[in-house]
């Protein structure tokens, strides 16, 4: 214990000296999260101090291994440096799909030089990565996709398109799953990288209810594709793919599917008003925020524990299904209340005093949550079948 | 400290859960009732769970207890659950010993050796009607002589008919004062009643009882604190019992998916049930989690343990009420029978989910204690 009592005091140590101030106050706007990349303009000193910080100390990605651009820490070390970086409120250095999503797939299925090359890039925050998964025909059903790689030799010409791809008009670069034999179904997919900048790509961003665009369209036309651009083996994409969904799917229970886990009451009690008791005056709301309450901390109870599991091998495999699940429906119940609790004034799209409609856009946008990295209805039957084990599921 | 069992826990739970399924097994609770005891528990298995340390589990060494946690009392309790055992290791074992340990003073000495060596059984003399309102204690206790004299009206208190003491909690001038009541105490009658899941439950009346100064538990006036000890040590344990009832009638049911036929198909097959099995397991999952959290915060002795309490018990309450309505409703009409076990789920889960406070008490104490 002592041991860790000292890195704790170590970690203290460095981030008082370390984190600006300006990156422990709350974030504000979506320019206030770091998502580095090629195009990417820092909004001020403070942020690019604090990436650089972190770069050089490895806290970006804290536990991948030093060589990769890591610190090399143990999952207690880990969870003591997030509980102190959250005692100060400092702001997460470098936000990606690279360090969630394919850093992991490539800790376990890449090579080497794809390591030290792809890994380190990432934890410096010098390429921004998007995902290329669904596909208009292929969405729960995702094995079912059409783009297409032929083989030309000594690369890939692929062909097709992808849907709600997240950020794809800001990123780099894409992990991108392409068919590369049509007689296999589950083995016949090859998980493939290359730059967003190769001629014959393309982006459209699609507007959403929620008036904003964080996904796009991506087609793929006559895109030349190097060889040695893939992870895993050629036509067992399918394996890398599962596994970054678990992982995916971890991050997002791991990282507040819950979304915002603090009291919605307390919240509102500021701003709604009290009766004379010191309650929230409206009964049935009070009763319905607090229920929700109950469940909010609840869960935040569970994602203690299943991270405290799952880095140390002790969660059952499917159960970032059961945490993505519970998660996303809380949050969606969540943004129904804020609406609830903000009347009329939460339902205005686009005046200065709503913040450009922020309660509204938000509501409408968790609705995705339920839907993207897998249904919650997807979510339900792998509970089902992989944890519960019943029949034909 | 991670949130799931150590070693040293994981061997508690390896010793107890084949224990608790050997001996008092859902038929022990069924033999118990069919032969109409009058006691609500068995004395003979209560001399087992003595020669296991279990009823000084919670006891402190000093005091020939075991001094374990509130983390290892849940191990216990979701076996008890998981199995109905009927028993008075929650009001004894872990509310009673949780006011005494915390009051010290004679009646600590006085007791708590006595539970741990399961000689004593011990009655919480707390809540006054139907409903779980500890804030409006009204059974008084004025001064008389050396000691107090004790009037009011108990309500739902277990094992209040064979206990050997009974920890009543009474008003006095300057606040809330407990005492420890013995039980042929004059004046003191307790009135059992079968209550729905079998078990027994007494209204008690105090009517003038006498008792001495040494009686209170801890200090005149300061039975706050005491009282908040005993609270929230008896609610987690409550919770941590209906995670065991709903994780037995999760178990049970989902087990019965496998098997039951019906157009031609295990039941199991269909999607319908398949996703509110597994919306189930979800809250039966963080219904654990938030009780060992609660489990964890006050052994840690953290100010945060009250919040996570009422959480706990509120959460634990939700999860096993669906277990136990989903588990009879999938079970069909067998569900509805006396011959099969579900029911009797149903009916310990109703009982515990009132016990200390029901879901919409805890939902209102969260918002009290968030502001709102």
């Amino acid at each position: 214990m002592s041991e860790l009592d000292a890195f704790r005091t170590e970690v203290r140590e460095w981030l008082e000296a370390n984190c600006p101030p300006e990156m422990r106050e709350p974030v504000r706007d979506e320019d206030d999260v770091c998502w580095g990349g090629r195009k990417w303009v820092f909004k001020n000193d403070a942020q690019k101090a604090w990436l650089d910080a972190c770069v050089a100390k490895g806290y970006t990605v804290p536990d991948w291994p030093k060589p990769y651009g890591g610190a090399g820490l143990t999952p207690e070390q880990t969870k003591i440096l997030k509980q102190e970086m959250k005692r100060i409120g400092a702001r997460s250095p470098l936000d990606s799909f690279g360090i969630w999503m394919l850093g992991p797939a490539l800790l376990k299925f890449g090579t080497e030089e794809q390591k030290v090359h792809y890994l380190n890039q990432i934890a410096r925050g010098e390429i921004r990565w998007c995902q290329g998964y669904s596909e208009p025909g292929s969405g729960s059903d995702l094995v079912s996709l059409q783009t297409f790689g032929e083989d030309q030799g000594d690369h890939w010409v692929v062909n097709g398109s992808k849907i709600w791809t997240s950020y794809a008009d800001k990123a780099d670069w894409i992990f991108c799953l392409v068919r590369t034999d049509k007689a296999n179904k589950y083995q016949g997919i090859t998980f493939m990288l290359f730059d967003m900048d190769s001629p014959g790509v393309s982006t459209k961003p699609i507007l959403l209810i929620s008036g904003n665009s964080p996904f796009c369209e991506t087609f793929f036309d006559d895109v030349k594709v190097p060889k040695d651009q893939f992870v895993g083996e050629v036509n067992r994409g399918w394996d890398v793919a599962k596994y970054l969904l678990g992982h995916e799917r971890e991050m997002i229970s791991g990282g507040g599917a819950g979304g915002d886990m603090v009291s919605i009451g307390g919240a509102f009690a500021k701003s709604f008003g009290k009766n004379a008791a010191g309650e929230l005056d409206d009964p049935i709301l009070r009763a319905e925020m607090a229920a929700f309450d109950v469940d909010v901390f609840a869960y935040r109870a569970m994602g203690e524990r299943f991270m405290d599991m799952w880095k140390t091998g002790r969660a059952h495999p499917a159960s970032s299904n059961m945490m993505k699940y519970v998660g996303t429906e809380l949050n969606k119940r969540r943004h129904e209340l804020v609406m609830a609790g903000g009347g009329s004034d939460a339902l205005e799209w686009d005046s200065k005093e709503s913040k450009g409609g922020a309660r509204a856009r938000s509501w409408l946008r968790t609705k995705a949550n339920s839907i993207e990295g897998g249904t919650s209805e997807v979510m339900l039957n792998v509970i089902a079948k992989r944890i519960l084990d019943l029949p034909g599921a | 400290m991670p949130l799931y069992h150590n070693d040293d826990q994981a061997m508690l739970k390896d010793s107890v859960a084949p224990f608790m399924a050997e001996q008092a097994p859902v038929s022990h609770l069924r033999s118990l009732r069919d032969s109409a005891d009058a006691t609500g528990f068995s004395r003979e298995l209560w001399a087992q769970f003595t020669e296991m340390g279990l009823p000084g589990m919670l006891v402190p060494e000093a005091h020939g207890g075991l001094g374990m946690g509130h983390m290892e009392a849940g191990i216990v309790l979701e076996e008890i659950g998981r199995n109905l055992t009927p028993s008075p290791f929650l009001a004894t074992s872990v509310g009673a010993v949780a006011a005494l340990a915390k009051a010290g003073g004679t009646q600590a000495g006085r007791w708590l050796p006595a539970i741990a060596g399961g000689e004593a059984i011990v009655a919480l003399a707390i809540d006054e009607g139907a409903k779980h309102r500890p804030d409006r204690i009204a059974t008084t206790a004025t001064r008389a002589g050396n000691g107090f004299r004790l009037d009011g009206k108990k309500s739902f208190v277990l094992h209040g008919h064979v206990a050997d003491m009974s920890i009543v909690a009474a008003k006095t001038d300057g606040g809330i004062t407990l005492f420890a009541v013995p039980k042929d105490a004059k004046g003191m009658t307790a009135d059992p009643r079968r209550l729905v899941d079998s078990s027994l439950a007494s209204h008690v009346t105090l009517d003038g009882v006498e008792v001495d100064a040494d009686a209170v538990i801890g200090e005149v006036d300061a039975g706050g604190e005491i009282l908040d000890a005993l609270l929230a040590a008896t609610r987690t344990g409550a919770a941590a019992e209906m995670v065991g009832v709903g994780q037995g009638a999760m178990d049970m049911t989902v087990n019965y998916l496998k098997e039951r036929k019906q157009f031609g198909k295990l039941i199991g097959e269909f999607q319908g049930l398949q996703h509110r099995a597994a919306h189930l397991y979800g809250e039966m999952e963080v219904a654990r989690a938030t009780v060992m959290k609660a489990q964890q915060l006050l052994d840690e002795g953290s100010e945060g343990a009250k919040l996570m309490v009422s959480v706990a018990k509120a959460k634990a309450g939700r999860a096993a009420n669906l277990a136990v309505r989903e588990g009879v409703q999938m079970h069909g009409g067998i569900g509805m029978t006396d011959e099969y076990d579900i029911g009797l789920y149903m009916k310990r889960d109703r009982a515990l989910a009132e016990f200390m406070g029901d879901v919409h008490y805890h939902i209102d104490q969260v918002a009290r204690m968030n502001g709102y």
